[in-house]
């Protein structure tokens, strides 16, 4: 709930020149979080129900996003958890949400 | 000495599903701020009962009832394969039902806050007399018999909090102070719950390790609770409130907390002072948290799944000189996530695993298990939180295949021969590597594994104190002959050097 009221003031301040990179480890719940960031909390939970930001939302395993990382800094960070996780149907939950709700996406 | 005996373990669990549905933090939360909504309504439909709940699966891995090797091979999902013939008393320790338990927290309650009904408390007396942990002088501490009227003024006048059995109101835990949050009937209600699963742990424990209540000269307790009064919230000290009610009259204690790493922190801290000669006896245990109880509920519900948050859990464990004849927690080899180690995933496995391993000469295939984090998944998975020990061993594979310890093609029969399945209950601290200390020692004891890695991470964050999280881990190993007793005296200093001294005469002349 504090990182919706985070993300709201963010996205106020800034509008969608502000991107939002996620780190979920399941697919269900990038979605959520997601979805939350664009189109609003679909729990009603938070403060962003109801309150579509369209803010651009990649995961972290995105090519976009991996392209912009420094390699040296993404081996010693990431690389062990892209052997655990699902990189792609991550970044792919992800975009499905950003097609639909983000604007300004890079 | 580097390392230090692993003498007896003990784990229980207090089945009680009543506490939960009121004073779980989500049903309690939930009736606070929407009243009676359709979730709190709903949630008893998935209740188990006490039967159901001896027969799941993982409760009789916990307590020792099943093997491990049993457990692994039972059928699953567990929540449709219900073990038949399971009993309440497990190799470990075993699953009190609601009213007894309700009794302990009586026994433990110094303070007359906790008032019973009268039949009540005649009928829990005599079950708890069949425990084989209790004896006749704990179960003579059970008083405090109150009429139900009185009981009825202390809950609507004096802001008492009701406790139930059968879904009648059998007694109340009284309100503590007027002003002070840290006494009020929720908070004691809470600790005096976690002191009682803390005593049957001991009981226990004492029972399966054959050492007397006097014997015990110290008492850590790891669980996440926090007794105090508003000038000092969380001052302490259920280790020796519980050490009181067990009969260890010898025994001092005192509190270590660390969320989740709070009992690896513990046992680490207690092993230490044993091998220091500090202490002979010492016992590291925790009861077990009211509210997580039914804390993934409304996503259980939403799934029309059994809500399967229903028990506490408790652990002892007695560390004792290494003399040779037990499985040993290694000194040598500790893991521990720094401050400065970092919070990304591959950091706190390298801290945890890689460096306490590789410090030794030792890779990643020579533990046989490593135990992290044993949530039940069949509670995690519904609530979206993953097969969270499954998710451990993950990354442990993972990270042995950057170290050049696995091939990535290794990586699936690694996870299946060296990860553990979850059989703890989501009691934060509980889960936390510990209720596989006993397997580990009793298959190190038959020779069937060599070494076992228990490894503790917990949420510091939670406290708004900072944002990073900790973690701990220690090997169990089985004693190299023990080092207890074998400290040079003055006395064999003295004649060892008259000895060299006469063979340097000798030659001289």
């Amino acid at each position: 709930m504090q990182n919706q009221q985070r993300i709201k003031d963010a996205g106020e301040k800034f509008g969608s020149d502000c991107i939002v990179i996620l780190g979920s480890s399941d697919a269900e719940g990038a979605e959520i979080y997601a979805e939350t960031v664009s189109n609003g909390d679909p729990t009603y939970a938070g403060p962003l129900a109801g309150v579509p930001l369209g803010l651009p939302v990649y995961h972290v395993f995105d090519q976009t996003i991996r392209d912009e990382c420094d390699p040296a800094a993404w081996e010693e960070q990431i690389s062990m958890m892209e052997m655990v996780l699902d990189p792609e149907a991550l970044a792919a939950a992800v975009k499905g949400i950003r097609d639909q709700f983000s604007k300004n996406a890079l | 000495m580097s390392s230090v005996g692993i003498k007896g373990y003990s784990y229980c669990l207090n089945h009680t599903p009543e506490l939960g549905l009121h004073y779980g933090s989500t049903p309690f939360v939930e009736h606070e701020t929407k009243g009676e909504s359709d979730f709190l309504k709903n949630l008893p439909k998935y209740v188990q009962t006490y039967e159901k709940a001896a027969g799941y699966a993982p409760n009789q891995a916990y307590i020792g009832g099943i093997g491990y090797e049993e457990f692994e091979a039972a059928k699953t999902p567990w929540i449709e394969n219900y073990l038949t013939n399971a009993q309440r008393y497990g190799k470990y320790g075993e699953i009190m039902p609601e009213d007894e338990f309700l009794g302990l927290m009586a026994i433990c309650d110094v303070f007359d806050l906790i008032w019973l009904e009268k039949s009540f408390v005649e009928e829990v007396k005599a079950k708890l007399l069949k425990d084989p942990v209790m004896n006749e002088s704990i179960v003579a501490r059970l008083k405090g018999a109150h009429e139900l009227a009185e009981i009825e003024v202390e809950v609507k006048d004096k802001k008492g909090r009701p406790l139930y059995y059968g879904g009648k109101v059998v007694g109340c835990v009284r309100n503590g102070h007027e002003i002070d949050d840290c006494l009020f009937a929720y908070v004691l209600m809470e600790n005096l719950a976690c002191k009682a699963g803390g005593v049957l742990a001991l009981l226990h424990l004492l029972k399966n390790s054959g050492v007397r209540p006097e014997e015990i000269d110290f008492v850590i307790e790891c669980s996440e609770e926090g007794a105090g009064d508003m000038n000092q919230r969380a001052g302490g000290n259920f280790a020796k409130a519980i050490a009181e009610i067990a009969g260890c009259v010898n025994a001092s204690g005192c509190d270590v907390r660390g969320f989740c790493a709070g009992p690896v922190n513990a046992l680490i801290s207690g092993a230490s002072q044993v091998a220091a000669g500090a202490r002979k006896n010492c016992v590291v245990l925790a009861g077990g948290a009211v509210p997580k109880l039914y804390m993934n509920s409304r996503d259980h519900v939403k799934k029309e799944l059994p809500a399967l948050e229903d028990c506490l859990g408790n652990f002892a464990v007695l560390l004792t000189p290494d003399d040779g004849t037990n499985p040993v927690m290694r000194l040598d080899a500790l893991g521990k996530h720094s401050v400065g180690a970092g919070a990304a995933p591959q950091a706190v496995t390298s801290a945890l695993i890689y460096e306490p391993l590789s410090g030794q000469d030792l890779s990643f295939k020579d533990v046989d298990k490593y135990a992290a984090e044993l949530q039940i998944p069949e509670i995690t998975l519904p609530a979206g939180a993953g097969d969270v020990p499954h998710a451990n061993i993950k990354m442990t594979a993972a990270l042995a295949v950057m170290k050049k310890a696995l091939e990535k093609n290794e990586m699936d029969d690694f996870i299946k021969r060296h990860g553990v399945i979850g059989f703890a209950h989501t009691q934060g601290h509980i889960p936390s590597g510990v209720p596989f200390i006993g397997i580990a020692c009793d298959r190190i004891r038959a020779g069937t594994m060599k070494r076992v890695m228990i490894i503790g991470k917990g949420s510091l964050f939670l406290a708004r104190l900072t944002n990073l999280a900790d973690g701990a881990s220690f090997l169990i190993e089985p004693s190299q002959g023990g080092s207890a007793g074998s400290a040079v005296s003055k006395e064999d200093v003295k004649s060892m050097i008259l000895e060299a001294l006469s063979e340097i005469a000798g030659k001289l002349s």
